[in-house]
């Protein structure tokens, strides 16, 4: 399986990533922002960090990038997109997925592990996961997802809500919402469910020495999905 | 503008400095010149008043490949590895204005480490803040915090560990101390001794602007109530263009391009085109016209002094600059060709064609004033008399409620949470341990590191406060199972010239390298920050200490969360019952006098090494060192991070409980192990005469201590945990 990772000027889990795939069996290529044409991909990652120091607005020059028309053509014609942190806050300027995700709730970066419900298994991410309850780790400084209540209605109506902050045993409250995100949301997907955002970082969960390892999981079912 | 002897005392120079610049120039300088020398003779860059003292310190060992001198020192952990490392203050600008001071703090000493060729791969701090009721410590700490985390995690680089202190001496001087520790091959160092004749001298970075002009000579004075004015002096940070300028430099330095290579920190182009050349025993020649600049009609003098961050100063080797420039052009990062080596040996400068500045390199450095400073020696305090009947008056309950809850030994998570710890996907012990761990990459080995100090201790009586503190991080390595190798130092003190806190330091500085020496723990890098002072109020004597250490097997590494119910834990190191500058002294009795522990390096060897030993043979579950507050507070951390109770049992020794359970007597650890084991770690012990006993046995909840005292781990969690984010909120 051939997946791309993206390196944005700033970006910083690029390296992680690559790692991160190349372990679960993917044949992994870095691609520069400058480029002008993605490899052939079966997954095409957009990496966390600070992709131009998060200046003007976080993702919002890097999804200008000229790699990017590319990575969106991929996704419009059916291609996964999988935007991790930064990538997801690039991909939310796209506009490949909905809403934007503003400053944290309690205005401070936050780095710890939280536990996220999979709202939908109807898709190659999560497709045939025994688990509904992972452990992920966060590391953002705006990741606190906001929408409209008519795009909340039709996300929710088009079952676009990827995963949400909960406790251990699954349980959806606001004392285990990380950032203030609306209804607790830490991921979406774009209507066709091919394009995936997520502020977690499964990538630094992904051995026994790390936060966990539900990262491990996710990514062992994602390559199996892919096959 | 004439220059004169008012205008060299404008410029923080003594009346006898500049009489020696003319002499030594056989004229009187001119602005710009004048402006050199102040950058490069203020205590900050020239070390004048610690440099006698200095050369003291043990910098030599089998696995030291770079002692002090270049930008970072450097260690070897095999395998063609190397670490290179150094801490670094950045306290004067951080309390002027606390975000920009902490993240340009954080900027400066990544660049150190990543100039000598070497990734970051893990940033620690130590910070000091003045007592939580001062009007100015919430929003420096805020500030301070938010600095850190918010260059670190845009670079990032993982901040793995860290210390946070309170104390009413930093009232109007807090310290903001950033340590990094980066990768490299050991055969792909970089240095930034100048070679060669008619090399090009590169420039690259972010251009020059006017920001930071006399940061190094503002960081040599003591502050008084005007100190707000200074705020320009203060650099801003770009963590953004320094993250491409280190992929931009390693990227170069993959090749063979590079000569010599050196920041531009303190003091800016100045001291970093004086230090290669001075290194190299070369001239440097410089067309201003050349260099970058973010500003319109920046003078030399302006364009000399400025201390804008994230630029580097490159000697390449002829014909390279296409190669280089492309790799700049790039990561989209200003490349300039300023200037060449030459044999003069002098620093010539040239603006408009014409030549503004021309002065030999040696005069600069070689001929730098040193001083012998007038200093005091301090007694030993007496002994504080602590009668029984005040002892047993105390609920232990209560007072462990009291210790562990207070700002210097509750929890930190509020601070380490802001920082990203993970990223790199290589930090297998987070912030909250003993030492911060990292795995080299791709390799079955670790990396641990620690940063820490002990004020208290090192006021009450300096030179065992130096020792101290060595011997508190050697600890700190041993109890996460890695073998300690080498120590930064960030040498924090009030006026140099005032006699009790240049013996402060003198004294610091001998308990420092003697603890060194003894325990094979070589100084490879560090940084004096002297002036820490307002008006005649100086900051207790406040050496960081930065300790590195190496797991060669990664999967053998040790944390403090206890492990397993009905295991054992064992206090290794004897328990005299020393109160005096223990933290419940202070907190509960309110006595501040007596002299702080003794430090016996012999056992502080001694223990460490055996302790490695029964790690290495993996008979330790979990460790801890006891430091801070004593056996009772290391043990409650071991509970609450392992979830697990503890059935405590003190043995009959004649001590009194309160004395056991909150003395600070130094080289003692505890250890969790197996019930099974403990005939052969009892042996060991005893082989090598390390004095050991029973503290207690692990139980699924609550600490029960001698039958009659329970504390549920409920409630110790509530002590521990809640302090910091209460005042914060």
């Amino acid at each position: 399986m051939k997946s791309s990772v993206i390196t944005f000027p700033g970006s910083n889990c690029d390296r992680d990533m690559d790692v991160a795939l190349k372990k679960f069996g993917f044949n992994n290529k870095m691609v520069w922002h400058d480029d002008n044409e993605l490899p052939k991909s079966d997954l095409v990652v957009l990496p966390g960090g600070f992709s131009y120091g998060d200046y003007l607005r976080c993702g919002s020059m890097a999804s200008k990038s000229k790699i990017m028309q590319s990575v969106i053509n991929f996704a419009k014609s059916g291609g996964l997109v999988m935007g991790i942190c930064n990538g997801f806050q690039i991909l939310v300027e796209t506009g490949l997925v909905p809403g934007v995700l503003l400053r944290n709730k309690y205005l401070e970066f936050i780095c710890k592990n939280v536990f996220v419900k999979l709202d939908n298994k109807e898709n190659t991410y999560f497709k045939n996961l025994n688990k509904d309850i992972l452990e992920f780790h966060i590391a953002h400084n705006e990741g606190n997802y906001f929408c409209t209540k008519d795009q909340l209605k039709e996300i929710k109506d088009n079952n676009q809500i990827a995963i949400y902050y909960c406790n251990k045993e699954g349980k959806i409250e606001d004392q285990y919402n990380p950032n203030g995100s609306i209804k607790n949301i830490a991921g979406i997907f774009n209507k066709e469910k091919n394009v995936l955002g997520m502020m977690p970082h499964p990538e630094r969960m992904i051995d026994q020495s790390l936060s966990g390892e539900d990262g491990s999981i996710f990514f062992k079912n994602l390559i199996n999905n892919i096959k | 503008m004439e220059v004169n002897e008012q205008i060299a005392i404008n410029h923080g120079l003594k009346s006898d400095e500049y009489k020696k610049i003319c002499q030594l120039l056989k004229r009187t300088p001119n602005i710009t010149e004048l402006g050199i020398f102040s950058a490069m003779w203020n205590e900050h860059c020239s070390y004048k008043s610690s440099r006698l003292h200095l050369k003291k310190l043990p910098t030599k060992g089998k696995k030291v490949i770079q002692g002090p001198g270049e930008n970072a020192g450097v260690i070897d952990i095999e395998d063609g590895d190397a670490i290179v490392f150094k801490i670094e203050s950045h306290n004067h600008p951080s309390f002027i204005e606390p975000y920009q001071g902490a993240a340009t703090g954080v900027g400066g000493i990544m660049r150190d480490v990543f100039t000598m060729g070497a990734r970051p791969i893990a940033n620690l701090n130590s910070i000091h803040f003045g007592s939580p009721q001062h009007k100015k410590t919430k929003n420096l700490l805020r500030g301070v915090v938010h600095g850190i985390g918010g260059y670190g995690n845009c670079m990032g680089v993982p901040t793995i560990a860290g210390q946070t202190s309170f104390d009413s001496s930093y009232n109007g001087n807090i310290l903001v101390n950033a340590m990094t520790l980066g990768l490299v091959k050991k055969n792909k160092i970089f240095y930034s001794k100048a070679a060669g004749l008619n090399k090009p001298v590169i420039y690259v970075g972010s251009k020059t602007g006017r920001d930071g002009i006399h940061g190094a000579s503002m960081a040599s004075a003591s502050f008084d109530e005007k100190i707000e004015e200074k705020k320009p002096t203060v650099q801003v940070g770009d963590p953004f263009t320094e993250k491409l300028l280190l992929e931009a430099c390693l990227e170069l330095m993959s090749g063979d391009s590079i000569i010599a290579i050196q920041d531009m920190g303190a003091a800016g182009l100045t001291s970093s085109s004086i230090e290669m050349a001075s290194k190299g025993n070369l001239g440097i020649e410089i067309d201003l016209n050349k260099v970058p600049c973010r500003e319109t009609k920046m003078t030399p003098y302006e364009i000399m002094l400025s201390e804008s961050q994230e630029r580097m100063l490159i000697v390449l080797e002829n014909g390279k600059e296409e190669v280089a420039k492309k790799i700049f052009d790039k990561w989209n990062l200003d490349f300039a060709v300023i200037g060449k080596t030459t044999n003069s040996k002098n620093i010539e400068l040239f603006f408009n064609r014409e030549q503004v500045a021309k002065i030999p390199v040696n005069i600069l450095v070689e001929n730098s004033p040193m001083y012998d400073r007038k200093w005091k020696k301090s007694k030993l305090p007496k002994k504080n008399k602590i009668k029984n009947e005040v002892l047993n008056k105390l609920k232990i309950k209560d007072v462990l409620k009291k210790v562990l809850s207070n700002q210097n030994i509750c929890s930190k998570e509020w601070i380490w949470q802001q920082y990203d710890h993970t990223v790199m996907g290589d930090t297998i012990q987070k912030p909250g341990g003993d030492s911060g761990v990292v795995r080299v990459h791709g390799t079955n080995k670790a990396v641990a590191a620690s940063v820490d100090s002990s004020a208290v201790y090192c006021w009450a009586h300096p030179l065992t406060g130096g020792k101290q503190v060595v011997a508190e991080s050697w600890r700190n390595l041993i109890s996460v199972g890695a073998k300690p190798i080498a120590i930064t130092n960030c040498l924090n003190f009030g006026s140099p010239e005032k006699e009790e806190n240049m013996g402060e330091f003198v004294e610091c500085v001998q308990g420092i390298g003697e603890a060194s020496k003894y325990l094979n723990f070589p100084v490879v890098s560090g940084n004096v920050s002297f002036y820490n002072q307002t008006k005649e109020v100086g900051i207790k004597p406040t050496p960081s200490i930065g300790g590195v250490g190496l797991i060669k097997d990664y999967t053998k590494m040790i944390s403090m969360d206890l492990k397993e119910i009905d295991n054992l834990v064992l206090i290794i190191g004897k328990t005299e019952g020393h109160i005096d500058q223990s933290l419940f002294a202070r907190t509960i009795l309110d006595e501040k006098n007596g002299p702080p522990p003794e430090v016996n390096l012999f056992n502080e060897k001694n223990n460490g090494e055996t302790i490695l030993n029964l790690i290495d043979k993996g008979y330790v579950k979990s460790a801890h060192d006891i430091s801070l507050g004593g056996l009772l507070v290391a043990i409650s951390k071991m509970c609450i991070k392992g979830n697990k109770g503890i059935k405590i049992s003190k043995s009959k020794n004649l001590i009194n409980e309160i004395e056991y359970f909150f003395a600070e007597d130094q080289g003692r650890y505890l250890i969790e192990v197996n019930k099974d084991d403990l005939k052969e770690v009892t042996k060991i012990l005893n082989k090598n005469s390390v004095h050991h006993e029973e503290l207690g046995i692990i139980t699924q909840n609550d600490m029960i201590i001698n039958e009659k005292t329970k504390v549920t781990i409920d409630e110790l969690k509530s002590y521990y945990t809640n302090w910091l984010s209460k005042f914060m909120s």
